[in-house]
């Protein structure tokens, strides 16, 4: 899978979350975000955690893209989603939050794994998910 | 104390296993809270595990604790401890306590047990004659072994003497051993174990105890003991037959008699021997008195077993509970709890039934003798004898009075692989666990209709095996065929990414030589998917980085780790960091500590000293990290891997360097194995500690590995920890020189590392390595599996292959690029973190402290260097 590979799929329109977005900010190039990991922007006071995804043809879950999801993880109430590990279940990209590992679906935010806990302070129990499109090597958000 | 309407008083006179299992019986069944019981134990402290009270001197009180704690908290339950009772008067239905208290019952329970017997031996109380009862005793003797060897000479052995042959003094000869002390048993009759053991198996015995290292001195009655002429104390033993024997401490175990004496001031009858008269309820006379335990004379006779004592507890509270139970007769099975020596006996052990056959297979050099005995037709099973194999015993008992399958007994007997003796399957009824009382059945119900699936599951589900232990190599055996029969294949899959376990896939990676997850995955992993998970990616960075693959941040492996490998730094609850440089052996200089406090001020860390002798300071932000090593590094310091599934540090005392009492430098030692050590990734976190003395000041028997100094080298003990369920580690091996100290860890370690779960601490790994401890002896100083050197190369590559993680990404600016805050503004702090000040240092804001915006400082406010 290689970095071109990327910006095709998402440059070709295949945004995953069809959220209406009200503006795009450049996040940063393709190329800054490590491959199977994930690293946060700041948009203001927005917190976004970014994950680029391998893609592997013999895997059934989808793979090959950048998701973008809020860094906020709401069962610890500390900003640091963007460094769980990711990884798939059942066929569904996931990442994991690194202080009570849950496990998120990366394409819907929805809490596949709640590890018996409950969230911080009546927070939603899944992740907000942001579009995400790769223009000239550009990862862009699409926030609210 | 619980008192509703109808509740009524269960009085229980005495603290010991069977008042313990009285009271637990009657909580597990009386769900109406129809009782509330009371018991007054005479000795300060809660019923513990009289049986195992040799093993106190290996493992400590806890090593004899009995039960669930939370019994005593229970609040149908009071327990007055050291409060012995003193009258009983039935009339008013009253007892009277020590302090002249009067406590009212409705039901009353004798569960006074016995007290040792002192026979009429001229002598016998002079200073440092002992008998071998409760805690007190074990303390007191131990006490007195101990002095006595100050007031010797270096080297001259103090010497002890057990008057009485029997179980109880075969277990106290093992404690003086233990206490390093020299031990003859002296036997009246003609041989040791005379009730329990025929000639023969008296005579194979004998040979094992010698092979300890105790002499025994049969067919010998004790005339006299004579006090030492200058100190009083006792110092000779003169025997009928004109012998002598020059002793320092002597135990007397001839047996215990029954403590009936308030029963006869109750005007209760008593037993010719002694023992209140019960009827096989349990009940004395008097209909609102009963008697349990040693101190029950039923059937005639009082009896000195706890499996008994309990049978008779279930009774009673079947009883109380309008039940209708009587006590089924006696099951006098023993086994010897004394390390290294197999003795056990069930059942017409002396072949007393009329017309029974003994069939016996004896090997004199290796010190076995067994023996079975059987009704007329060789065929039903009346008892029978091991000595120094008690391999059958676990298998047989159970079918005592039962027939025995396939057509030659003596297979049973056998070598184990020598005979092939038949698969006994067992009745249902069979009591397997006569501690606890649990049947066959009642064990494989647990795996049938409680779904439990391991042994740990079963014994908490069922009590089997969780007093004396010696059942479980049944009811493990009993588990694996049922669930095997049940179709359950306990599924040891890591996820939905690999089906094997770690130890399987660390095996496999090993031998397949393979050093990416890529290839791993592709070569072992499951169809359901390429890319792994949070459960699969760990475990195999971990493997990838105990077999050497370089940094653990290098090309694909960095995918794999946890936040914390990831970060080389310990991640707190509000996102930020915790750094921990390594201080080998908790030691530091004052350079050092300076560095570390100039450190923590520029960056306002908040600093605190950890449990494993060394300084964590908290609150680094990830952008701030690299920034902080690099002052680090420059300082001499090094990761201390306390993010690590890794080496954490190895805790010791000041040692001999500094300590009056050290006798060996256990500072030296613990930096050598902590520089020795670091940096190896493990199933879990790994923690050490050396004592310089027994004194025992590192706390080392707390750690995975412990090693405690002795005058002559080095004891080992592994699979400590403390956490959710502590342990003390237990003895591996004994007087090590430094060199053999070094290969033995080196081996455990390497073995633990290869071969345990995932997030398996040493001490459950040990418990289901094949045989034990004994069995991870066997590997690890035997080489029972011809592995040793492998093991030995593998750590000698760790050693040579070491590096420090920290300096190394320093030195990488690909590597330094993971340390940013955001990927659009990489040295922006997080500006959700706050902080409000506490005893002089910051911490994370509350959230109430920030709605109340009491916060002093956001991340940006703070003064950096």
């Amino acid at each position: 899978m290689s970095s071109d590979d990327v910006s095709e799929a998402q440059a070709a329109g295949t945004t995953l979350v069809s959220a209406a977005a009200a503006r795009w900010e450049r996040a940063c190039l393709l190329t800054d975000l490590f491959p199977e990991r994930g690293a946060a922007a700041l948009f203001g006071d927005v917190q976004v955690a970014l994950f680029r995804l391998a893609e592997d043809p013999a895997d059934p879950a989808p793979g090959g893209q950048v998701y973008a999801v809020q860094n906020l993880d709401p069962f610890s109430g500390a900003h640091v989603m963007s460094r769980g590990i990711v990884g798939t279940r059942a066929g569904v990209p996931t990442v994991a939050a690194p202080v009570y590992k849950q496990v998120f679906s990366l394409l819907t935010g929805e809490c596949l794994v709640a590890a018996d806990k409950t969230p911080k302070a009546d927070l939603p129990a899944d992740l907000v998910t942001y579009p995400v499109e790769i223009r000239d090597g550009v990862v862009h958000v699409g926030l609210p | 104390m619980v008192n509703s309407g109808n509740t009524q008083h269960v009085v229980v006179i005495g603290g010991g296993m069977v008042a313990q299992r009285l009271v637990e019986a009657l909580r597990a069944r009386d769900d109406a809270g129809r009782y509330h019981v009371t018991v007054f134990a005479e000795e300060p402290r809660a019923p513990y595990d009289r049986v195992g009270l040799t093993r106190w001197f290996e493992d400590g009180p806890e090593g004899i604790a009995l039960g669930d704690p939370a019994l005593w908290a229970d609040p149908y339950v009071t327990l007055h401890t050291d409060r012995k009772i003193e009258s009983i008067d039935r009339e008013a239905r009253t007892v009277t306590d020590r302090l002249g208290h009067v406590h009212a019952y409705d039901e009353l329970v004798l569960a006074t047990g016995s007290s040792a017997a002192m026979p009429p031996i001229p002598g016998n109380d002079l200073p440092g004659v002992f008998v071998y009862r409760t805690i007190d005793d074990v303390a007191a003797l131990r006490g007195w072994v101990e002095q006595k060897r100050k007031s010797y000479p270096e080297g001259k052995p103090v010497r002890g003497a057990v008057i009485g042959g029997g179980l109880l003094g075969l277990e106290a000869a093992g404690a003086l051993t233990a206490l390093d002390a020299q031990a003859t048993v002296i036997e009246f009759g003609t041989h040791l174990m005379g009730v329990q053991v025929d000639l023969g198996g008296g005579q194979a015995l004998k040979r094992l105890i010698n092979g300890k290292g105790i002499g025994v001195r049969a067919e010998t009655a004790t005339s006299q003991m004579k006090p030492h002429r200058r100190t009083g104390h006792v110092g000779r033993l003169d025997f009928a037959d004109g012998g002598r024997l020059d002793v320092d401490v002597v135990v007397v175990a001839t047996g215990v008699r029954p403590r009936d004496e308030l029963a006869r001031a109750a005007g209760l009858p008593v037993g010719e021997r002694g023992g209140a008269v019960v009827d096989l309820s349990c009940r004395t006379e008097d209909p609102h008195i009963w008697a349990v335990g040693e101190v029950a004379c039923i059937e005639g006779r009082c009896i000195g077993l706890v499996a008994p004592g309990n049978t008779m507890a279930e009774v009673v509270v079947d009883r109380l509970l309008g039940g209708l139970a009587e006590f089924p007769g006696a099951d006098t099975a023993t086994k010897l709890k004394l390390s290294g020596v197999d003795v056990a006996s069930f059942g017409d052990a002396h072949a007393r039934t009329e017309d029974a056959v003994e069939v016996v297979w004896a090997d004199p050099v290796a010190g076995v003798y067994k023996k079975l005995v059987l009704s007329d037709d060789a065929r039903t099973l009346l008892g029978g004898v091991f000595v120094g194999d008690a391999g059958p015993y676990a298998s047989l008992r159970p079918m005592l009075g039962a027939e025995l399958p396939g057509d030659d007994p003596s297979a049973f007997l056998l070598p184990e692989g020598g005979g092939g003796a038949p698969n006994l399957e067992l009745p249902d009824e069979a009591n397997v666990c006569s501690c606890n009382n649990v049947s066959a059945g009642a064990i494989r119900g647990a795996v049938t209709e409680h779904q439990c699936t391991d042994v740990p599951g079963v014994k908490a589900c069922t009590r089997a095996g969780t007093t004396c232990g010696a059942c479980l190599p049944l009811v493990k055996k009993l588990v694996d065929t049922e669930l095997e029969r049940a179709g359950i294949e306990v599924s040891t899959a890591l996820c939905e990414h690999f089906d094997m376990s770690r130890a399987q896939l660390f095996d496999a990676v090993r031998v397949a030589d393979l050093h990416s997850f890529s290839d791993i995955v592709s070569r072992f992993g499951t169809s359901t998917g390429s890319r792994g998970c949070d459960i699969c990616k760990p475990v195999v960075a971990s493997v990838l980085a105990s077999l050497g693959n370089g940094h653990i941040l290098a090309g694909e492996q960095s995918t794999l780790q946890d936040t914390n490998d990831h970060m080389l730094a310990n991640l707190q609850k509000d996102g930020t960091y915790s750094v921990v440089p390594r201080m080998p052996g908790g030691e530091v200089t004052p350079e050092g500590l300076i560095v570390v406090g100039q450190v923590a001020k520029d960056f306002g860390l908040y600093t605190k000293i950890t449990g494993g002798q060394r300084i964590d300071m908290f609150g680094a932000r990830v952008e701030q990290l690299p920034d902080i090593w690099r002052r680090l590094v420059d300082a001499g310091f090094e990761s201390g891997h306390a993010y690590g599934k890794s080496l954490r540090t190895v805790k010791s005392c000041v040692g001999s360097t500094w300590c009056r009492y050290g006798v060996q430098d256990s500072v030296g030692m613990a930096v050598e194995l902590e520089l020795r050590y670091r940096g190896l990734r493990s199933p879990h976190k790994l923690k050490m500690g050396v004592s310089g003395c027994a004194r025992e000041c590192a706390e080392a028997r707390g750690k995975d590995v412990g090693v405690i100094a002795t005058d002559k080298g080095w004891n080992i003990y592994v699979g400590g920890n403390g956490g959710q369920t502590p342990r003390h580690a237990k003895l591996l091996a004994e007087d090590l020189t430094s060199e053999e100290l070094l290969r033995t860890i080196d081996r455990f370690l390497m073995y633990y590392v290869r071969t345990a779960d995932r997030l398996q601490r040493t001490a459950p790994w040990i418990e289901e390595v094949d045989g034990g401890l004994e069995g991870v002896r066997e590997v690890i100083m035997e080489d029972s599996l011809g592995i040793c050197a492998d093991l030995d190369a593998a750590m000698a590559r760790h050693v040579e292959n070491y590096e420090d993680e920290w300096k190394a990404v320093l030195e990488d600016p690909e590597k330094l690029r993971r340390f940013s805050s955001f990927v659009n503004a990489p040295k922006d702090a997080d500006p959700s973190l706050a902080y409000v000040e506490e005893r002089g240092q910051r911490r994370p804001a509350t959230a109430q402290e920030r709605a109340a915006g009491v916060v002093i400082a956001g991340p940006k406010l703070e003064v950096r260097a």
